[in-house]
């Protein structure tokens, strides 16, 4: 296959990990703990989009209602479960997250049942650039993508909440006595990675198709790239995605398809080992 | 039901709790007494269940191994299997916070899963491993109840020995005060590993005899759902780090998920399915009930009696 075709479909795959991977990381930054439950939340933004498409929405107009409708359930589950929890110790979030996302999953199922679906039916005609295999909706990652990393860069670094969150990822103590109001920004952090996550459930069920099982099967790629970019580090974790998505890709020239999957979690490993602070120096842990 | 049925399915709840209640008491080792986090139980009971049946089961064309060993073979071959695994990557993740042990054996037990799918030579692929011999080639369900009891009755002796020797007093001090306990001069990391390793090894002790008792093993039996989750529940159910508590629990739970699959299968294909997934919510839901109103479990962890105390009379 060619080298070039791998490395387009790698970056669009990476897109779409990186913007999973920025809610992970800064949920790990501000929380501490590592969400088990995010890729279910990227099912169940995919499955919300879906089902504005089908009232005939387009798709780009149904994500709006998705990243809200996203955030809700994630502020709601915070407040449920995660928020008694977190006097405890952080693991038993952990734990807690892992039962979230298996309930998440199965209210997928109950709700749109356990079969494939398509957001748009029929064929869409590909362009060809330069050798290249271009689809429609391959494009429409990307921008969507791009859009949103933009949008986190402008929250991030010139919103006060976007810099308290950064503060409190950089050094949770520090930012408590200089009175950031934690619970405040807890809740707001719950809705910047929703929003992200539901963007990013969306990408790929438009990339691929959308089952239950979709962002569960995205999971540990995304836990990857949040490590290999540095825990707490957003920019980190949108490097580390494009890096995991095209690693994966390429992999397929030495090794079966089969076993992409395995390529992230040997490159996690190995930053573990190597260089568990990750590219980015991410928070000590 | 029959009574002949009745007796048919009582020995198969038995036994197939039994099985559970190996993992259980491993995980409590793991998680339990030692703090240390395995969210890739499954990948470890598939380990163990391949491992034995290769070495166990009658030669076969469409997969490696068939050594026909007895099943003490299969079950050293499963534990040492596993026990490597788990020092693979607990060497490599151990030293970390235990939210990257999480991940990692989380990771190892969806590629296990997909190493059997695609090397068909060696493990079947999809079709699975039909035929696993049982124990002492005797077709009686009572024998294979007895072997799994007499294992379990083993290995709660060496768990609930570990727990009140020094090994297991260092580990929950490590648990409870890793700074503490470095700076009394124990290799903390060491010992996180040790109790990762035996753990491990006690899983794979547990899919040998899941392999030998349904005679059959496909990669879909080892979904992280059943293989990791239900046990997890039943650990934090029971009580974590109560040995016994994590007997009661794996019972009750297995109780209960047993008999909500006994009505769901009453329903229609379709309608089955979905019922799986009600199941799979309120389970889920069921362990976030308990973190939440009684994290300690049903029965909650008690210390072992303090050394040098003499005072019998206040025990």
């Amino acid at each position: 296959m060619d080298i070039l075709q791998l490395i387009y479909d790698g970056v669009v795959l990476g897109s779409i990990l990186a913007l999973g991977a920025i809610g992970v990381t800064m949920i790990f930054g501000v929380l501490r703990f590592a969400h088990f439950a995010h890729g279910d939340l990227m099912t169940v933004g995919a499955y919300i989009a879906f089902v504005f498409v089908q009232l005939g929405w387009p798709i780009w107009l149904a994500a709006l209602p998705a990243i809200a409708l996203t955030a809700v359930v994630a502020v709601v589950l915070d407040q449920l479960f995660y928020r008694r929890l977190r006097r405890v110790a952080p693991v038993i979030l952990l734990i807690s997250s892992f039962a979230t996302a298996l309930m998440l999953r199965a209210l997928v199922q109950i709700v749109w049942g356990p079969d494939n679906q398509v957001y748009e039916k029929g064929i869409s005609i590909p362009y060809r650039v330069a050798g290249l295999v271009v689809t429609p909706d391959s494009l429409k990652v990307l921008a969507g993508a791009a859009i949103m990393v933009v949008l986190v860069h402008l929250f991030l670094a010139h919103t006060r909440m976007g810099k308290s969150m950064r503060a409190m990822s950089d050094n949770i103590d520090l930012a408590r006595i200089s009175g950031i109001p934690v619970s405040r920004v807890i809740i707001w952090t719950w809705v910047f990675a929703a929003a992200l996550t539901a963007v990013a459930g969306i990408l790929l069920g438009m990339n691929t198709r959308l089952i239950p099982t979709m962002g569960w099967n995205a999971l540990l790629p995304i836990f990857a790239a949040a490590i290999l970019g540095g825990v707490g580090r957003p920019y980190g974790a949108v490097l580390g995605g494009l890096i995991i998505g095209l690693a994966m890709n390429l992999s397929v020239v030495f090794i079966p398809s089969a076993y992409k999957l395995a390529v992230a979690f040997v490159i996690m490993i190995a930053v573990l080992i190597l260089r568990p602070q990750g590219l980015l120096k991410g928070i000590k842990l | 039901m029959s009574a002949i049925g009745l007796y048919q399915y009582g020995l198969y709840f038995l036994t197939s709790a039994g099985i559970f209640g190996i993992m259980a008491l491993a995980l409590n080792l793991q998680w339990g007494l030692s703090g240390v986090f395995n969210l890739g139980i499954a990948g470890f009971f598939a380990v163990g269940a391949y491992a034995s049946a290769l070495m166990t089961g009658a030669p076969a064309a469409d997969h490696w191994g068939g050594f026909a060993l007895s099943l003490p073979v299969g079950i050293v071959v499963a534990m040492a299997c596993c026990a490597l695994l788990a020092l693979v990557i607990g060497a490599a993740t151990i030293r970390l916070r235990s939210d990257y042990l999480a991940i990692a054996t989380l990771g190892i037990a969806e590629i296990i899963r997909l190493v059997i799918k695609n090397e068909g030579e060696v493990t079947g692929g999809v079709r699975g491993i039909v035929n696993i011999p049982k124990p002492f080639d005797s077709s009686s369900q009572l024998v294979m109840l007895a072997v799994v009891a007499g294992t379990l009755v083993v290995l709660y002796w060496l768990v609930e020995r570990a727990r009140v020797a020094p090994w297991g007093r260092v580990l929950r001090g490590i648990r409870e005060n890793e700074d503490g306990a470095m700076a009394a001069g124990k290799n903390v990391t060491r010992f996180r590993l040790e109790a990762f390793v035996v753990g491990s090894a006690f899983m794979g002790v547990g899919g040998a005899l899941y392999a030998s008792f349904i005679g059959f093993i496909s990669p879909e039996a080892f979904e992280p759902v059943y293989g990791t989750f239900l046990i997890w529940v039943m650990l934090i159910a029971g009580g974590s780090g109560n040995n016994i508590g994590a007997l009661v629990g794996t019972f009750l739970v297995w109780l209960v998920w047993t008999f909500s699959s006994m009505l769901t299968d009453l329903l229609p294909g379709a309608m089955a399915t979905q019922a799986g997934a009600v199941r799979i919510f309120l389970i889920g839901l069921m362990l976030q009930v308990i973190l939440l109103i009684r994290p300690q479990g049903l029965l909650p962890e008690r210390s072992p009696p303090l050394i040098g105390r003499r005072d019998k009379t206040r025990e």
